[in-house]
């Protein structure tokens, strides 16, 4: 699968391979936690400064712990060593000719010169290379202004071409291809740096990039015209250092320098990468990632990044109310907020609040703050969990955090595929599987995980086997330093869940390390973790059992309330963004703000706290949502205690102290639920919502209305008829 | 390939490590018995030509049987147990008396290179894998060893495997010799049964394998570590380095990569002794050695003579002189494809080993001559030369792709005429800057013959420009 | 060696698609099926032995040759059957072969002649000899006659350079040719006969022309100035 086996063979033995790769792909994070007895340190001198680093670290390392930079296309110290573009050739004394300062470890007492005439000219002469055959259309590119190739062609190519040639046979010209809906190619522009390749074979796990022909021939490509998919093709995108590989649904929208950039946090799924909105008046341009070393690295799945003109499509715009023709319609926030206001003042406490996937933390406070004071407890989140298990945080959170997963070495997945739940774990698993040695199981359904694991099968019962210790699997996982069993949030719904959860639990108190959880609950929705925390209960159903009046459904799409379930007379209230499965059953839509609209906290899997902010305004009549709760509040005539959002943070940490916190994490103790042992695993088979890659693009309201989401599928299933039809392929 | 790997692409440790400790010893232990592995100093001075009791090869022109029995009665596999039996050491040490340099063009001592592997094992395979890729133009000697002396081969492999503490050979061979690999092939199967190779090789208790691995057609697999990657079923892209073959080579395993000529040579070394192999040649350049001569000589044909020959004679010798006599030679490229072409005035008195050469400002390398008579349109012979390697680069690193695309283009035009004097300038600046910032040697390989051109042939093109312009003007 | 009743059928097969006005490719898919023959499948399984376990991909190339050999021509089909069966990604034997000049990822004819017009053989007349079977084949460089019969390259170096000019057919080389030669062996392959390999101006092999200068005499016998080998009762190895 990967493509370094050397790396995988001596993995005990510490080559310098091995540990150049490995250090190529292990982050700064990883490098933070340097062992108690660190090598002796040697001594280079760059540019005559002497600087004191471990051995077997690289010239460029080296340049860097001392802020100098030495320029690189090929190099990224997330993938493999490659050292083939010699952009980082750098002359070392008495040495003949200059190093390739990627690649080459320092010897003790090197002097490194990174602006002698010789590494001068060697830049000089690689840049004139790679421009040549470089069309050098900036104009009409995507890339530039953000184009390293640029860049560095300014700092350190010549200030003219010599390329006579241009008047004879000209430049090189290469085929464009077709490798998906969302990463654009201009291959000419390529200049073979082979991140790309790397990029997919080490950190997605699909081989499914390469280079074909040789010489000046060589090109990028992909299996007999394949198409490039995976749920990370988009850091093609960052990685590719020239504008070879762009962002097809972006492509000529807006130049680098007109955009207003704002850090945010992504609410797609459950990891919170850390991400860039570029907006441009008022409105989402693009999304990329940002770096975040406990959460993203510099990562991002591409629902995350591609799912965001979503955001401009079936957005609740107006406040409705639906007409005694059944039809809704728009009003003034007046009218909606008085139509509302007298059902609840009618329902006498009997009221209900669901609270959705995209939900952000403060409207959850403020929604079970206005319920208590109208006299109801009845606050649920949209997904279920195990009942009476949300007291103790351990239950429901990833414990071994997104980080750690890096340095298990065994793992066993129940009922979860955390390569389209969560791609971004799935990367920490990979990761561990190619540099840690990672054994990997799984109980549900067949899937493709990106890495070998084994599949114990599909029954439930085996997750009794394993934690009884009678399984093989058993046995690695109590003979691994840091073990961690993965539970999906889904598998929780069933009936037997609470027993799935309690048994693991109970096995997970036994593998337990110092400073090391082994109980991982992977979340797939980003509202969950943080509901849970401030006390809502978990299930749609139990907001449904109480039969309420009225039901407030705050963001709540995934279509697990129905009217029929309901009494004939509730009044539902819809309040969110987008005119999904919630706003159809609504006799009341309130129309909230996305999360690219609002400054806002949201828990992550592993119970991280971060916050949103505002890139853009909300559309049309549209309000933050605790602000319509609030408003909702005065014309109930129980005004909530905040006006602005600080006074609300105030209450959040009332309430729950540790989700102010912003980006903090707070370790939970052991997992366990009381009581619930005493059920019985039922069996029956275990069963996955995302198998495979259809399965991962529309989750949401927001990916549900990406025009971007809904072609992704249709290239799936037109890759998938075509291997169908190919078979045994020829030609 | 092979013949341009050089000097400056062998390990920095490695030289460090070998290369001062020798010179240390011998500094301080002058004035006493030089250390053992040390050449006997050479004595004589005039080199060439070889008696026939001296040559190695003996079936070089396959007048004889090359199959076990024959190859038998001329010698090879005698006592081939009794030399296994030695040990490590003792070839190693044998090998280094000789003075043997790496016959594929790098000129890298071979005991030297072969001591590199008798580092304390981990647990680890070792192999010796034979760089029979030979592809580069000109170059046409270890195709001779392996159809008609294979078993020279197959023995040099056990005593060279054995010196390394190998567990088997890969014998790469490229994929265009498929008659020269099955004689290959006839002889490993003659000599596994026969017991000289397997296990218990030669009744010494030793086992060793020997396998043949067939290319497919690309001349960067000469590259080592390229060989290697393809070797292991990639694209034959070389590696960076470090780490060297010797630490993680062929299937993450210490290999070392070896001329089929030096490894053939070895079991004849055993035999004579070393001293023996040091007689021929000047110091540092010891030993007999196969030279192709090709082009423009009435005779054109593979020899094996002694290092150090003077050029004129091994042409005039053997070849039956240069067409239409020497004072008709324009210009000899003497060492394959990759070296610096030399003009006739350097040619007359120069001195084919790897000093001799050095001194001309060009190389043995693998000791291929080619001669061109003036006749010769020695822009085109260069540009030839470019367009291979163009072909010829596996695209990984900027300056070989780059810069040989652009190199190519610009001879072509040069060819014609149709380019302006300054642009000779320029492309000897592209070829300077290419030369060196590549990842294996193919870069500098292409960049040589571009330099040797313009230092000796610059007016020639300049001429042709000016032809090119009047004819334009016209 | 050469299968060259199945490699017929395959070509056969390409040919019609070639010669009809649109390439089907999908037909082709569909008709076109790889499976390694069962002395293949012998050869395929001895050639694995010859590699350590854990590194069957390292038979990759010849791999591929076995099944060119078979085919006829590299079809994708057969580049995904050899990637199955040392179990490698098929991106990863499909950049192989598409790296690699021997593996021809398009159908080929009978006989690939390779004319080397590299330095050695252009200066003793590579480029005649090629012009000859351009004019002879009425071929350019890379191109196949209609009939299947022969694909005409231009080649570099084949590694024969004292027996320029060259010219290898399939697996055999053409040496020391001149256009009269040339004509001969073209004239064979049209027969559908191959011509015995070798020299074509007398030659042996690449002695000089017209008499030895070397090796005159009678190899030396065994032993011939063998030096003496102390300590005859050395230990086994190991």
């Amino acid at each position: 699968m990967i493509r370094a086996p050397l790396v995988k063979a001596l993995g005990a033995l510490g080559s310098p391979t091995h540990q150049m790769a490995s250090r190529a792909v292990r982050t700064s994070a990883m490098v933070a936690q340097t062992p108690a007895k660190a090598p002796e340190k040697i001594e280079v001198f760059v540019d005559d400064i002497p600087v004191q680093v471990a051995p077997g670290t690289t010239v460029l390392q080296a340049a860097a712990q001392i802020g100098v930079e030495i320029p690189r296309f090929c190099y990224h110290e997330r993938l493999a060593v490659a050292g083939n573009c010699r952009m980082c050739l750098v002359e070392v004394e008495k040495s003949p000719k200059p190093v390739a300062a990627c690649a080459m470890p320092v010897m003790k007492g090197w002097r490194i010169k990174t602006n002698s005439d010789l590494t001068r000219k060697a830049r000089e002469g690689v840049m004139e290379f790679l421009l040549m055959n470089h069309p050098l259309d900036c104009p009409i590119c995507d890339q530039g202004g953000e184009c390293d190739l640029q860049d560095q062609a300014m700092a350190f190519g010549s200030d003219r071409s010599r390329f006579t040639d241009i008047n004879y046979t000209g430049k090189r010209a290469v085929e464009d291809k077709d490798i998906g809906p969302l990463v654009k190619t201009i291959m000419t522009r390529c200049i073979h740096c082979t991140r790309c390749v790397r990029f997919a074979s080490e950190i997605a796990g699909v081989d499914d990039l390469g280079t074909t022909g040789r010489g000046n021939d060589m090109q990028i490509g992909t299996y007999v015209e394949k198409l490039f998919l995976t749920e990370l093709s988009g850091n093609v995108i960052d990685l590719c250092p020239v504008g070879a590989l762009t962002n097809k649904p972006y492509s000529f929208v807006a130049r680098p320098w007109e955009i207003r950039k704002v850090s945010s946090i992504d609410v797609l799924d459950a990891v919170g990468s850390n991400i860039v909105v570029s907006t441009r008046t008022n409105e989402v341009l693009r999304i990329l990632p940002r770096e975040n070393e406990d959460v993203n690295e510099e990562w991002l799945a591409d629902k995350s990044r591609f799912a965001c003109d979503g955001l401009k499509r079936q957005r609740l715009v107006a406040p409705m109310v639906r007409m005694p023709n059944g039809e809704l319609q728009a009003v003034e926030w007046e009218g909606a907020l008085i139509a509302v206001a007298k059902a609840v003042k009618a329902a006498g406490g009997q009221i209900a609040g669901i609270s959705g996937q995209l939900a952000d933390l403060e409207a959850q406070v403020a929604l079970k703050d206005l319920l208590n004071r109208l006299g109801s407890e009845v606050v649920a989140t949209e997904q279920g969990f195990i009942a009476g298990g949300t007291d103790n945080r351990a239950n429901y959170l990833l414990n071994s955090t997104i980080a750690g997963l890096e340095e298990a070495d065994a793992v066993l997945l129940v009922g979860t595929n955390p390569r389209y739940e969560a791609p971004l774990v799935n990367t920490r698993l990979r990761k561990a599987y190619v540099h840690n040695e990672l054994q990997i199981a799984s109980i549900g359904p067949k899937i493709d995980l990106s890495y070998d694991h084994e599949n114990l099968g599909a029954d439930a019962a085996l997750v009794k086997d394993v934690c009884s210790g009678a399984h093989a699997f058993s046995k690695v996982l109590e003979g691994a330093k840091k073990p961690a069993i993965i539970i999906g949030a889904d598998l929780l719904e069933r009936a037997d869940g609470a027993a799935i959860h309690a048994t693991v639990a109970e096995y997970c108190k036994k593998l337990k390390k110092p400073n090391w959880n082994p109980f991982n609950v992977l979340q797939t929705n980003a509202a969950q973790v943080g509901a849970l925390d401030v006390g809502y209960k978990a299930g749609a159903q139990t907001a449904v059992k109480a039969q309420p009046k009225v039901l407030f459904l705050l963001n709540a799409d995934a279509a697990k309330v129905t009217r029929e379930q309901l009494p004939k007379d509730c009044f539902v209230v819809y309040i969110g963004s987008h005119g999904d499965n919630g706003a159809s059953i609504a006799d009341a839509v309130l129309p909230g703000a996305a999360y690219t609209e609002k400054q806002a906290i949201y828990v992550n899997t592993e119970g991280r706290p971060q916050q949103t902010l505002p890139g853009v305004s909300p559309p049309g009549m549209a309000r933050e949502d605790w602000k319509i709760l609030r408003a909702l509040s005065e014309v109930v005539g129980k005004p909530l205690p905040y006006d602005n959002l600080d006074e609300l943070r105030n209450r959040v940490e009332d309430v729950a102290p540790h989700l102010t916190r912003l980006g903090h994490l707070e370790p939970a103790g052991d997992a366990g639920a009381a009581g619930a042992i005493s059920k019985s695993i039922g069996g029956g088979p275990i069963d996955l919502k995302l198998k495979e890659l259809r399965d991962y693009f529309m989750t949401d309201a927001i990916s549900r209305a990406s025009p971007t989401m809904a072609k992704c599928i249709s290239a799936v299933n037109k890759q998938q008829r075509e291997n169908e039809a190919k078979q045994s392929v020829a030609i | 390939m092979a013949a341009i790997v050089r000097y400056n692409l062998l390990t920095k440790p490695q030289i460090v490590a070998a290369l001062p400790a020798s010179l240390h010893v011998q500094r301080f232990q002058s004035t006493q018995a030089p250390p053992p592995g040390t050449p006997p100093p050479q004595t004589k001075t005039k080199f060439g030509p070889l008696a026939d009791e001296d040559r190695i090869f003996t079936n070089l022109y396959g007048r004889h049987d090359w199959r076990l029995k024959g190859a038998m009665k001329r010698g090879d596999w005698y006592k081939t147990k009794e030399i296994v039996l030695k040990g490590a050491d003792w070839i190693v040490n044998e090998i280094k008396t000789s003075g043997l340099r790496g016959r594929g063009g790098a000129g890298f001592p071979s005991g030297m290179k072969w001591s590199f592997m008798n580092k304390p094992g981990d647990g680890r395979p070792k192999y010796l894998v034979v760089n029979a890729d030979e592809g580069e133009p000109g170059t046409c000697k270890d195709r001779e060893i392996m159809r008609h002396d294979p078993h020279k081969l197959v023995e040099g492999c056990l005593i060279a495997g054995r010196a390394m503490g190998a567990q088997a050979a890969y014998i790469y061979i490229r994929g265009e010799f498929y008659n020269e690999a099955s004689n290959m092939q006839l002889a490993i199967a003659e000599a596994y049964q026969a017991g000289l190779i397997g296990k218990n090789a030669c009744g010494t208790g030793y086992d060793f394998d020997v396998f043949m691995h067939r290319g497919a057609g690309a001349y960067i697999c000469g590259e080592e570590t390229a060989l290697i990657e393809s070797l292991e079923g990639k694209q034959g892209k070389p590696r960076l380095k470090p780490p060297f073959p010797a630490d993680v080579g062929v299937f993450g395993c210490p290999t070392t990569v070896t001329n089929v000529e030096t490894v053939a040579v070895a079991p004849s070394i055993c035999r004579r002794g070393g001293v023996w192999f040091a007689s021929f040649g000047r110091t540092r350049n010891s030993g007999t050695k196969l030279f192709n001569i090709s082009g423009h000589v009435n005779r054109p044909c593979t020899v094996e003579e002694e290092m150090s020959i003077p050029l004129k004679e091994l042409i005039e010798r053997h070849c039956g002189g240069v067409t239409g006599g020497w004072d008709n030679l324009l210009g000899v490229i003497p060492g394959g494809s990759s070296t610096p072409i030399i003009p006739k005035n350097v040619c007359d008195d120069v001195i084919m080993d790897f000093d001799g050469l050095i001194a001309a400002q060009t190389s043995l390398g693998t000791a291929a001559i080619i001669v061109m008579d003036k006749s010769t349109d020695v822009i085109k012979a260069i540009a030839r030369l470019i367009s291979f390697y163009k072909h010829e680069s596996c695209g990984q690193c900027t300056p070989c792709r780059e810069g040989i695309g652009w190199m190519n283009k610009i001879m072509t035009r040069f060819v014609k005429g149709d380019a302006q004097p300054a642009e000779i300038d320029m492309l000897w600046e592209i070829s300077k800057q290419i030369e060196g910032h590549t990842i294996c040697a193919l870069g500098d390989g292409a960049a040589w013959p571009v330099q040797g051109l313009i230092r000796h042939f610059r007016p020639e093109i300049e001429k042709r420009m000016q032809l090119h312009a009047k004819r334009a003007s016209n | 060696m050469l299968l060259l009743s199945r490699s017929i059928r395959a070509i056969h097969l390409a040919a019609v698609f070639r010669s009809g006005a649109q390439m089907d490719a999908t037909k082709m898919r569909k008709t076109l099926k790889f499976e390694f023959s069962k002395d293949n499948q012998r050869r395929v399984k001895a050639l694995l032995a010859w590699y350590p376990k854990a590194e069957w991909k390292g038979a990759l190339l010849p791999l591929l040759d076995i099944a060119q050999r078979q085919q006829g021509w590299l079809s994708i089909s057969a580049v995904q059957a050899v990637a199955e069966t040392i179990k490698i990604d098929p991106m990863e034997a499909f950049e192989a072969a598409q790296f690699y000049t021997m593996f021809f990822m398009k159908p080929r004819g009978k006989y690939v002649v390779s004319v080397c017009t590299s330095t050695p053989c252009k200066l003793r007349g590579g480029d005649e000899i090629f012009e000859a079977c351009k004019k002879a084949l009425n071929l350019e460089h890379g191109q196949t006659t209609p009939d299947m019969q022969f694909t005409l390259k231009e080649d570099y170096c084949m590694g024969a350079c004292v027996n320029a000019p060259v010219l290898a057919v399939n697996d055999d080389m053409y040496e020391d040719l001149d256009e009269k030669s040339l004509a001969s062996i073209l004239a064979d392959l049209r027969n559908d006969k191959l011509p015995p390999a070798g020299p074509r101006n007398g030659r042996c092999a690449s002695e000089p022309k017209g008499g030895l200068t070397t090796l005159k005499s009678e190899p030396p016998p065994p032993g011939y100035m063998m030096q003496k080998l102390p300590d005859p009762k050395t230990k086994k190895c190991q």
